[in-house]
């Protein structure tokens, strides 16, 4: 090898590196903050690895504050949101993919506009529509907006998988007289199943992370979803924030969210450039 | 069989539009409708038709300016450097080298935390008495110790930009890794038998052929950008010239909707930032090119 090449070698692992950490670090330093005691976390220089561990607040946040509560919240919601969004945008990305009619391209750009809609310019009149059915703090009140904000992602991404599937087996089919929606929940969905399961993945997600409408349309601490649950936490005063605590809990949540994140890294990225998303 | 086609399609797609229809267009239209009319969610205060008052009142309240200022200010800066990074970062990690598949895995995690959750760890990590950034920007000079960075004008909008980056950047790279992995390799051999250098390689051939995807990732990012809420709302609530233009909006509805008027004067608001994210989003339309069949 010669020099040039170490060179090379050397920066790119460098850069590696740095780029590494600042993925990572901020996550890190997550875990090392919740398993340390309060006596460590309050230093003013703060050790890079616990000196001592201890798993009090992980029992605190359990034991002090109504957080299982929470987390059952947002797995109903999200994994709710993440069915019913599937099953309707199923339906009309297959329309689009395969169905012949007029006006499809209107009817995809209606979809689309609803995931540049800012959601704060329907927040107020959701709230009263929401209010007026008496939907505020309830799971439907939340899964209703999700829905609806999820399936543009939803059928984008589903009509680029239904594209690029093989048209012969469905021609077949209509051959032997199955009806459109037979051959779609027979055979088109099983032969999507890769992209079905990412494109569910997405949009758990989404559902899962959303914070605004959550903060606004629950209301009550037992209501609350994750996200917001974390972001108001509560000390025992107006002054203590509880960073032990807050840290235990954004671990308990993140933690399988990056873990399925590493094990479907290569169907997501694929989802991900068949139509840009938000995070 | 061909002539049922658009009936059965109509049935396929009547769910997907009646959902986003009750759940976004109509609030939408209805935000329009009262944003002509000052009232409140508490009846106490009776609801009068005001007509472009709300708007004449918008346009004369600071608080939207400096709001307006600071969205913009943040969506240009982090919009930038997220690009500018982003394009470094994916030319760095496209390179052939020892465990890039989890390298690549692992740049997702920032994206796929929670932004309320991901702020607070910020938040932890900004903490003016016991945050280890607040050590590291001490230790590099760049504020004196003690400084309290999400408490002083100026530097908590620089954290919170920070703490966008961070979140998107990588996001950002491997969209355009993806991009970069579609120029055919046969492009930068005939540039290397021409005798082109690094440099005029990546000028010539990296950077013309990655535009498309540049572009839309950019306009996406913009548009995501103007509507910034979560991480300014954790950090800050939008205190010491944090406010963005959603944060101040949810002030007007939600904090003050039952002890003042001010509901249909947020609703003003509402459709002023729905104009301003319009216009990004018809580019971003035009840009994606919708082609069916």
């Amino acid at each position: 090898m010669n020099s040039k090449k170490i060179i090379y070698r050397f920066v790119l692992y460098f850069l590696v590196a740095i780029i590494l950490i600042w993925c990572i670090f901020p996550f890190y330093w997550a875990v090392v903050s919740s398993l340390k005691p309060d006596k460590d976390l309050f230093e003013i220089n703060p050790s890079l690895f616990p000196k001592r561990i201890t798993f009090e607040n992980y029992v605190k946040v359990f034991t002090e504050r109504p957080f299982h509560i929470n987390i059952w919240n947002s797995i109903v919601v999200a994994g709710i949101t993440t069915i019913v969004s599937l099953l309707i945008g199923s339906l009309a990305a297959y329309a689009i993919a395969r169905l012949k009619f007029k006006g499809k391209v209107v009817v995809m750009s209606l979809i689309l506009a609803v995931s540049m809609f800012p959601q704060v310019s329907i927040l107020g009149s959701l709230f009263v529509l929401l209010r007026n059915f008496k939907l505020i703090n309830t799971y439907p009140g939340l899964i209703l907006p999700y829905v609806s904000i999820t399936l543009p992602l939803t059928t984008w991404i589903l009509q680029n998988f239904f594209r690029e599937l093989p048209k012969e087996v469905e021609e077949s089919a209509a051959i032997d007289g199955c009806s459109r929606i037979r051959t779609l929940w027979s055979i088109v969905l099983p032969m999507a199943a890769p992209g079905l399961v990412a494109t569910g993945l997405l949009t758990f997600i989404s559902a899962w992370n959303e914070f605004l409408f959550a903060l606004t349309f629950m209301q009550r601490p037992e209501k609350y979803t994750v996200p917001v649950a974390i972001a108001l936490f509560k000390g025992a005063s107006q002054y203590e924030i509880p960073w032990g605590q807050i840290m235990a809990a954004a671990v308990i949540v993140t933690t399988p969210l990056v873990i399925l994140v590493l094990i479907f890294q290569k169907k997501i990225i694929a989802g991900l450039s068949a139509g840009s998303v938000k995070g | 069989m061909q002539k049922k086609e658009p009936r059965i399609a109509f049935w396929m797609i009547l769910p997907a539009i009646l959902v986003i229809s009750v759940i976004a267009f109509f609030p939408l239209f209805k935000t329009f409708y009262d944003s002509f009319f000052s009232f409140s969610l508490n009846p106490r205060f009776p609801r009068e038709f005001v007509g472009f008052g709300n708007y004449i009142k918008l346009f004369n309240d600071s608080r939207f300016w400096d709001a307006l200022k600071t969205t913009i200010i943040f969506t240009v800066i982090s919009v930038s450097l997220e690009t500018i990074l982003g394009l470094m970062i994916a030319l760095v990690v496209h390179q052939d080298f020892k465990f890039r598949g989890a390298v690549r895995a692992a740049m997702l995690i920032p994206w796929a935390i929670p932004t309320a959750i991901s702020s607070q760890m910020w938040r932890w990590m900004f903490n003016d008495q016991f945050g280890i950034m607040s050590r590291f920007y001490e230790a590099l000079h760049i504020i004196e110790p003690g400084t309290p960075i999400l408490g002083r004008p100026g530097l908590a909008l620089w954290a919170i930009i920070q703490v966008d980056v961070w979140k998107t950047t990588p996001f950002m790279a491997l969209l355009i890794l993806a991009g970069l992995q579609l120029i055919p390799e046969q492009l930068y051999e005939a540039a290397k038998i021409d005798g082109a250098n690094m440099i005029q390689r990546f000028f010539k051939i990296t950077l013309p052929q990655l535009t498309p995807t540049i572009a839309v990732a950019l306009i996406f990012r913009t548009l995501d950008a103007l509507r910034v809420f979560d991480v300014v709302y954790v950090m800050t609530r939008g205190s010491v010239g944090t406010e963005t233009l959603s944060v101040y909006n949810r002030v007007l509805l939600m904090d003050r909707a039952f002890t003042s008027a001010s509901f249909g004067y947020g609703s003003a608001l509402s459709v002023v930032i729905f104009l301003l994210i319009s216009i990004f989003a018809i580019i971003y339309i035009k840009t994606l090119k919708l082609q069916f069949d």
